[in-house]
């Protein structure tokens, strides 16, 4: 995967180059005009979210029941790129709720699930950071829990009456639109196997630390 | 009494009254006008900001863990 990083850079790159002539030459939506094209970028950063979260939870899995250590460095990777995409995801959306509903926040179930998803991935987070030993395998638990949290929140629009538009607008959106967004979709989701592949290469080298330092402890 | 329900339907369901002008965005009220540009390209520039954060702390962390490891191999060199 090493090997890749240079070349999936430089598609990334490109690809956040290219995406905003994309978008800026895509249609205005008929009610919510130019506003409507934070949507671009907001949608995938859920989406890169939604791809961290399967990382960190099957490697979670993997180490609360085999205890392998490289598991573990994919979850905290997962659960870090998580959390950083979905900021994007509830910074993004107040902004455009801001002009489209006129208010920056609605205590409604997607919004008020996708907060709670965001917590707990900061909850995983804190509990590697502070909980002492044994905290890699409380932190894993709690990204099960999370992990099964994220179908609810992505499906909460679809069950019960809220502000948000439902997920039917994707596979609905005429071609003019759907192009960009697939495309944004796609390089949100390359940044998140970039970001990803950077955070286990900083794992992996911490665990050699460790090691080294378990080696001169016994040396000495 | 009968029509009575029927007239106060057709009240309700009369068309809102039409636009009688317009008026200019720049010419209203500071806190009435909401333009979407800045919130789209606040919103972008968030995005880029964090991600770009992001990848600065994860460059900063290995920077101190190859430290950590050089300075470990030069404390204990392999036997």
């Amino acid at each position: 995967m090493r090997k890749a990083f240079g070349p999936l850079l430089l598609v990334v790159a490109i690809m956040f180059v290219v995406a905003p002539f994309l978008i800026a030459n895509a249609p205005y939506e008929s009610t919510m005009g130019l506003i409507q094209k934070i949507f671009y970028y907001h949608v995938p950063s859920w989406f890169a979210m939604y791809l961290a979260i399967a990382v960190c939870g099957v490697a979670s899995a993997v180490y609360l029941f085999k205890g392998t250590p490289i598991a573990d460095a994919y979850a905290t990777a997962g659960a870090e790129v998580a959390v950083v995409f979905g900021l994007c995801g509830l910074v993004t959306g107040p902004l455009w709720g801001r002009v489209a509903w006129g208010v920056w926040w609605q205590w409604d179930v997607r919004l008020t699930t996708a907060l709670l998803l965001e917590l707990i991935f900061i909850a995983y987070l804190m509990v590697r950071k502070f909980g002492g030993p044994g905290a890699e395998k409380l932190a894993a638990a709690t990204a099960l829990f999370g992990t099964a949290t994220a179908p609810f929140v992505y499906k909460s629009v679809d069950i019960w009456r809220t502000v948000h538009p439902n997920t039917n607008v994707i596979p609905t959106l005429k071609p003019s639109m759907g192009g960009p967004f697939a495309f944004s979709s796609l390089a949100f989701l390359l940044l998140c196997t970039l970001l990803l592949t950077a955070r286990v290469h900083l794992a992996k080298r911490q665990m050699t630390v460790d090691e080294m330092y378990l080696a001169y402890e016994d040396q000495s | 009494m009968m029509r009575i329900p029927l007239l106060l339907a057709a009240l309700v369901l009369q068309p809102p009254p039409g636009q009688s002008e317009f008026v200019p965005v720049n010419e209203l009220p500071p806190a009435e006008r909401l333009q979407a540009a800045p919130f789209l390209i606040g919103a972008y520039a968030f995005v880029w900001i964090a991600v770009m954060f992001y990848l600065w702390t994860i460059w900063r962390r290995l920077d101190k863990v190859e430290a950590d490891i050089d300075a470990l191999a030069r404390k204990a060199p392999p036997r």
